[in-house]
């Protein structure tokens, strides 16, 4: 069982707030990503809950537990650090281990977890090597190799796949999820990579500023972000947001369009724009247009669409895909 | 062009260092040399020395006169025994200082160092009336007990610079992997920083064996080590200088024996952190 619940957390730094106060429910089993731009605090709540940092004041529950000022090692947690912090003077196959032997486990039940972890990763055949001789991926995975063999109530992820190059991240992505459906246990995840974020998680938690902005379902966010802060956070490219004479005809103080939902062509629509920049990915094509009192407008289009640098071309938004936010950036 | 470059480069720099290497060595170099002469042409003008007969009688005389494995083993003593007691103490603050800092501790850091900026001289009294009257004069132990505590703010200040460049990560690590503040230590940072102990432990070594002012006053003959065996043929019957080069050479053997095999481990320990 893996149920987390945070009362009122706390934490200052001197006299720093870093987090004001968050309440949080994590259930068992759950993959919860906690995601926001650098310096929200999501790095400090996670080893908060890993009992790395002192509360300053709430309570953090573990499966009925209050652990709030429990060790970080008797919370039955296992943690993956984003430098893997694996242990460089001993090999894979003592690093994997050592949880276990400092656990006083029998050496047969040592041997045989170690050898099953070494399975599910991969690993058998680098068991002697010593972490120095392994490569970004499989040091990664010896890491979760060491925190699997814990057999934890939760694991926690600290931007694991931030070391890895871009290819290598799309894998270890899915083996972290796959490893999730096989365990089934609580895993929670912080990333400042909201496209991790958005295919790993099945709760967000968005944060900006130590705050909770909001917590939902990777689509709920998408669909219906709570306020501007989360509507400009979730989603790649970014939101367009327009304010003014646009904003005003809609009853909003800002309205927000995805890139994805503005409809493009050559000969009419509602706005009519410059291109400034075109970025071909194939599957898709990235245009920035210069709309006359709008500001540049972002545009999601067919890979195929060949606009260039200056062409004319015409936008026009899906009216039931425009979100609506009032003076205070809350969504209407 | 750029290869004749570096190459005369690579010649200027040699020259420069070989002289540097030469002019630091050359002391020892002189006492070696000046062990193998008679004690008349030991005061001669240097060419006089240079040309004079070679002979090992001031080592015979020195063998005859003092017994310098007594001396040695005390100097093996009391060297190792106040490093290895040194480190014992220093790792553990060392590793407070370094992982787990308080608002004083860069103080603390520096209050500790401000004793080696006191002169000596100043707590010999107050030392001496202390070893007197807890009967540790002339004793290995005292030896070993004050020596430590004259480097030891030099240990701790290694050791803190070397546990520094270990990344605190990996003991946060260790500590979710359930270990204790001592398994900590003793599994996980100890064997990381081996290289910077065991440069902290040569080089404390080598400053125990060559510690003169506490053992030269702090003993007579049975704790005396090579130091005090050296500063015997010094006075008071005058300057002997073939006898106490042959003292001083037989004294400096053993470290720069060991110093020769360690370098290595020296430099690199000197050197850590520097290149990754």
């Amino acid at each position: 069982m893996g149920k987390i619940t945070l009362n009122k957390v706390n934490k200052t730094f001197g006299s720093t707030e870093v987090i004001p106060g968050i309440d949080l429910e994590i259930e068992d089993g759950e993959f919860v990503v906690f995601v926001g731009p650098s310096g929200c605090g999501k790095s400090t709540l996670l080893r908060l809950i890993a009992g790395l940092e002192d509360v300053t004041s709430g309570t953090i529950v573990i499966d009925g537990t209050d652990v709030t000022d429990a060790a970080p090692a008797r919370r039955g947690l296992a943690m993956v650090f984003q430098s893997y912090a694996l242990y460089p003077h001993m090999t894979v196959r003592q690093n994997i281990a050592f949880p276990l032997k400092m656990a006083k486990a029998e050496k047969s039940v040592i041997d045989a977890k170690v050898n099953e972890a070494a399975r599910v990763l991969n690993l058998t055949d680098y068991m002697e090597r010593r972490p120095g001789q392994l490569s970004g991926g499989q040091r990664q995975r010896v890491a979760i190799g060491r925190a699997i063999v814990r057999e934890p109530e939760a694991f926690l992820f600290d931007e694991p796949l931030s070391n890895l190059d871009a290819a290598l991240r799309g894998t270890m992505r899915l083996e972290i999820s796959e490893l999730h459906n096989q365990l089934g246990t609580t895993m929670i995840y912080v990333t400042h990579d909201q496209i991790e974020a958005m295919t790993m998680a099945d709760k967000i938690v968005v944060l900006n500023r130590g705050n909770i902005e909001q917590v939902g379902t990777p689509l709920e966010l998408y669909r219906t972000p709570r306020n501007l802060f989360v509507a400009g956070f979730i989603g790649s490219p970014r939101m367009n947001f327009l304010t003014g004479e646009e904003a005003r005809r809609r009853d909003a103080a800002t309205v927000g369009i995805r890139p994805e939902h503005i409809d493009l062509s050559t000969t009419e629509g509602a706005w009519k724009g410059r291109v400034t920049v075109s970025e071909h990915l194939g599957s898709d094509t990235m245009l920035h247009a210069e709309v006359d009192g709008l500001g540049t407008i972002t545009v999601r289009a067919d890979g195929e669409v060949g606009a260039h640098h200056g062409d004319t071309v015409w936008l026009t938004p899906q009216t039931d895909k425009i979100h609506r936010f009032d003076d205070k950036g809350l969504a209407l | 062009m750029a290869r004749s470059i570096s190459t005369s480069r690579a010649t200027v720099t040699g020259v420069v260092a070989w002289t540097v290497g030469f002019l630091v060595f050359f002391p020892i170099l002189w006492i070696v040399i000046l062990s193998f002469k008679a004690e008349g042409d030991a005061i001669g003008t240097p060419w006089h020395i240079l040309t004079s007969p070679w002979i090992t009688e001031a080592y015979v005389t020195v063998q005859e006169r003092s017994d310098y494995f007594k001396h040695f083993m005390n100097s093996v003593v009391i060297s190792v025994g106040s490093t290895l007691l040194g480190l014992l103490i220093a790792i553990p603050a060392a590793w407070a200082m370094a992982f787990a800092p308080g608002k004083r501790t860069k103080d603390v850091l520096m209050w500790m160092l401000s004793t080696k900026m006191m002169p000596a001289a100043g707590v010999l009294v107050p030392i001496y009336l202390i070893f007197r009257d807890f009967g540790l004069l002339d004793t290995r132990t005292g030896l070993v007990a004050v020596i430590m505590l004259v480097n030891l703010p030099i240990i701790v200040w290694m050791l803190y610079t070397y546990f520094r460049e270990i990344p605190g990560e990996i003991l946060e690590a260790a500590r979710m992997d359930g270990a204790s503040l001592r398994e900590e230590i003793v599994y996980i940072l100890t064997p990381m920083a081996i290289p910077g102990i065991a440069s902290t432990l040569l080089l404390n070594i080598i400053l125990a064996w060559n510690e003169a002012f506490w053992t030269l006053r702090l003993t007579a003959a049975k704790a005396a080590p090579l130091t005090a065996f050296i500063a015997s043929y010094s006075s008071p019957e005058g300057l002997f200088y073939a006898k106490l080069s042959a003292a001083s050479t037989m004294a400096i053997a053993p470290i720069l024996v060991m110093g020769w095999f360690s370098q290595k481990q020296l430099v690199r320990g000197l050197t850590f952190g520097a290149v990754k």
